[in-house]
């Protein structure tokens, strides 16, 4: 059982909360997630770690309502229990000197990629963040984003704030302005592999971390499998990151809708 | 090895020896287990096995010869003393028979139900050589166990004093299990960390309730907390704390049987279409999960099921099929029914309930429809060629044999390995080509010296009695090592 410290919404369907997870706070890294559990019948559903405070012993979770079990988490009260969370899963995000980082996120995508974005900072790297949403309201954790770049381009459908198009636009602006060593994509997986498509042509490597549909997260079941570089892998284990350049993201579109 | 004559040789036993003559004992046909009707057992969880009673065990216990030179002894991994615990049936005392074995065993109940008896002890039973069935020595198992269960107060049994050592065990499957309990009684400080929300391993998430309630294996963790073991759920070692940390927290010995949970694949096109899934995956969602049975989980269903292995995996698969309501459910394995490592008796069970068994083929290709759902697959017929390094005649396809045949699922039972989390996270650890723990095979411990190992991470696949032996050898030798 673990205790929803505290609740905040970002939007309708986004909610971040801070959950009590003591040893999850001291071992994560960025790129972690965990699995959490609603209920005694509850699903186990797969949510990045989006940030921790180890002397707190919590961690912070950004959920976008989706579907049943995303909407039941997000209805939580702070005092309330998550039923289990199991973490850190995952690699953590290889994090160096690489000289510019891109950091593109698209929705809720834009939680994970935050504690990437600092740490990437931290390490030395000119971080440039793209952030993309549908509309104004769902570009979330915007100021947090901004006070770990170097520069920050944000992205609208509808063009109700930042520049109006689509993420790949504000993508393409950067790289043709300056150089880019590498880039980091977190969103809709639509969205990862138009980034990727595009980062392809300007030949810049690119991690993309995949939100694969998951049961355990240890390895044991084999849901979460996608194909990169013609290799089947368990992104559970091996990712949630990989290659983005190396990845069936059509396979992943399809089994996404599983 | 236990003095298997020393009991042999007790009063009660000569004279219950001469109550009957051996032609008399030889009369008896062996019992057949009560079971639920085929039709009505496909629509319900229920196990399929009702047990024998008390007069039928009676019975079947006057059977046993008691031979002067039990052989069953030595077909059973853990050696528990057969005919003792038989014969204690055939007098009546079942609460001397449930003892009897759990001086060797400390999931009897489990083990009576899912021990392949038939290559296990009944295939060394005496009767078999006289031609005749062997001794029900699992059903019999099972009853004592049961009964022990079903008419006793559940007590906490002998325990030394606490000595204050803390030791540590990753995985709550049937080794780790009995490694607790063994180590509990000498006194140790044990704590369990299993990485699932469930305290069971295999015994949960794989074998279904059909074939193993929950409610035995919950009973057996219950005894185990009653003897002061203590279950950290939640907690995947080498990720949520590390080797490192259990050492700062203060524990002096670590036994790992993480098990062997890495499902494997065929490496053949189409098999990440939508509606292709491993054996653990199908099995987990319905049976950890409750996926079609009030759980929030999903699980696809279909009206034809393909399952793809000839192993107990594969058994529970295509019976769990049936019982989610799948119409034509088909066992595809690449050799003949006879070289099947799955249990008789559930090949059996599974040929009532409807499965159609394709033996003697092997898929090669999955094919999908434009959404990329399977819609058919291929299979290749083979035959038996020349004997292969495990002795059993290996498959070769015979040439231009290949249908293809309209399926909705199909379920991946081929085999799993060990999950490499815990032996990657541990520096310098032995382990082998095949990602298992190198051990030593008589103390089970691995070359780091306060870490033993047992169960299916080292073994790669086996079986509950293994895993349960196992546990048991490692807590004696690494309480030897540290009560010096
Ligand atoms: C490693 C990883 C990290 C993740 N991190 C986050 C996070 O930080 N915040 C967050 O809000 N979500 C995250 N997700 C996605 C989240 O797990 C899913 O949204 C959730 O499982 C959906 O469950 P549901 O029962 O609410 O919806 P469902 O009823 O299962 O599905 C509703 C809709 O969502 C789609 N969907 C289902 N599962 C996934 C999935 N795994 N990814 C994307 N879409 C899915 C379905 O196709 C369907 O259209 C992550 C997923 C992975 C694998
Ligand atoms: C469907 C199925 C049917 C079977 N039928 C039979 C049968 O009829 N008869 C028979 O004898 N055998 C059968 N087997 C095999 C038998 O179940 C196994 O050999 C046995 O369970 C192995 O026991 P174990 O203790 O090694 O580990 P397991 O039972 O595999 O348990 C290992 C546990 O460790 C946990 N774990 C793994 N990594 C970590 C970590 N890093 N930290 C914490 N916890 C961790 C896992 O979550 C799991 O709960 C069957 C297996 C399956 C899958
Ligand atoms: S534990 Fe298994 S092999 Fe041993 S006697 Fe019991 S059923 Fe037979
Ligand atoms: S070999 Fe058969 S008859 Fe002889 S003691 Fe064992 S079970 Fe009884
Ligand atoms: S989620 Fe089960 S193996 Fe990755």
């Amino acid at each position: 059982m673990n205790k929803i410290v505290s609740k905040e919404r970002f939007s309708e369907n986004v909610t971040k909360l801070v959950v009590e997870a003591p040893l999850i706070a001291k071992a994560r890294r960025a790129g972690h997630f965990v699995i959490v559990r609603c209920g005694d019948k509850g699903e186990r559903i797969p949510l990045t770690i989006a940030d921790s405070d180890p002397a707190a012993g919590t961690i912070t979770l950004v959920i976008q309502a989706v579907g049943d079990s995303t909407r039941k988490i997000c209805a939580l009260e702070p005092g309330e229990c998550l039923t289990d969370v199991v973490g850190p899963l995952g690699q953590a995000t290889r994090i160096e000197n690489y000289g510019t980082v891109l950091c593109c996120g698209g929705g809720v995508g834009v939680a994970p990629l935050l504690p990437i974005i600092k740490a990437m900072k931290a390490a030395g790297n000119r971080v440039v963040s793209v952030l993309a949403g549908r509309t104004k309201d769902l570009i979330i954790l915007e100021d947090e984003v901004r006070a770990s770049s170097d520069d920050v381009i944000i992205m609208t459908d509808d063009g109700s704030y930042g520049n109006k198009g689509l993420v790949t636009a504000g993508v393409e602006e950067v790289i043709k302005r300056e150089k880019v060593d590498k880039v980091v994509t977190i969103g809709p997986a639509i969205m990862m592999k138009f980034v990727s498509l595009l980062t392809k042509k300007y030949e810049v490597p690119t991690e993309a971390s995949l939100n694969a549909i998951m049961v355990d997260g240890t390895g044991m079941c084999g849901a979460c499998r996608v194909s990169v570089g013609g290799k089947t892998r368990f992104v559970c284990v091996e990712g949630p990151e990989f290659d983005a350049h190396e990845i069936d993201f059509d396979e992943l579109l399809m089994r996404l809708k599983m | 090895m236990e003095n298997y004559n020393e009991s042999r040789n007790e009063a009660w036993r000569e004279e219950l020896r001469k109550s009957k003559t051996a032609k008399e004992r030889n009369n008896i046909a062996r019992v057949e287990m009560p079971q639920l009707d085929p039709a009505y057992r496909i629509t319900c969880n229920e196990e399929v096995n009702q047990g024998i009673n008390a007069e039928q065990a009676v019975l079947e216990a006057t059977r046993c010869l008691d031979c002067p030179n039990p052989q069953c002894v030595t077909g059973c991994p853990v050696g528990i003393n057969i005919p003792k615990f038989i014969k204690n049936i055939e007098r009546g005392e079942f609460a001397q028979a449930a003892a009897t074995l759990k001086e060797t065993s400390s999931l009897p109940a489990v083990c009576g139900r899912v021990c392949p008896q038939e290559k296990q002890c009944e295939s060394k039973c005496i009767r078999l050589k006289m031609k005749q069935p062997a001794v029900a020595i699992g059903y019999l198992e099972r009853f004592a166990a049961d009964w022990q269960r079903n008419n006793t107060k559940q007590e906490v049994p002998p325990m030394k004093p606490s000595n204050g050592i803390k030791v540590a065990v990753i995985g709550s499957g049937p080794s780790g299990l009995s490694f607790a309990g063994d180590m509990a009684k000498q006194g140790f400080d044990v704590t369990v960390f299993e990485a699932l929300h469930e305290i069971g391993g295999v015994l949960k998430y794989g074998i279904p309730e059909f074939r193993l309630p929950n409610s035995i294996v919950d009973y057996e963790i219950e005894g185990l907390r009653m003897m002061g073991v203590k279950f950290e759920k939640d907690v995947l070692v080498g990720k949520t704390i590390t080797y490192d940390d259990l050492h700062e927290q203060g524990f002096k010995g670590v036994f790992v049987g993480s098990g062997a949970g890495f499902p494997r694949f065929m490496d053949i096109p189409g098999e990440n279409l939508i509606g292709v899934m491993s054996s653990n995956e199908y099995l987990t969602r319905i049976n950890l999960m409750s996926a079609g049975r009030g759980g929030d989980t999903p699980v696809m269903k279909g009206d034809t099921i393909a399952v793809i292995g000839g192993g107990n995996t594969a058994m529970d698969s295509t019976r769990t099929a049936l019982r989610m309501g799948a119409k034509r459910v088909i066992l595809v394995y690449r050799r003949s029914e006879e070289e099947m490592p799955a249990r008789r008796e559930e090949v059996g069970h599974a040929k009532e309930e409807g499965v159609e068994f394709m033996t003697l083929h092997n898929p090669i290709e999955y094919i999908g429809d434009e959404k990329g759902h399977i819609k058919a697959m291929r299979i290749q017929r083979m035959e038996l060629g020349e004997p292969d390094a495990s002795g059993r005649r290996s498959p070769v396809p015979v040439e231009g044999a290949i249908e293809e045949i309209p399926v909705d699922i199909v379920i991946v039972a081929v085999g799993v390995s060990p999950n490499q989390l815990v032996p990657r996270s541990i520096e310098g650890l032995d382990v082998s080509r095949r990602n298992t723990i190198v051990v030593n095979e008589e103390t089970m411990q691995s070359n780091i010296g306060d870490l033993y190992a047992g169960g299916d991470i080292v073994r790669g696949g086996a079986t509950v009695i293994l895993a349960m032996g196992d546990g048991r050898r490692a807590a004696q030798n690494m309480a030897k090592q540290l009560l010096g």
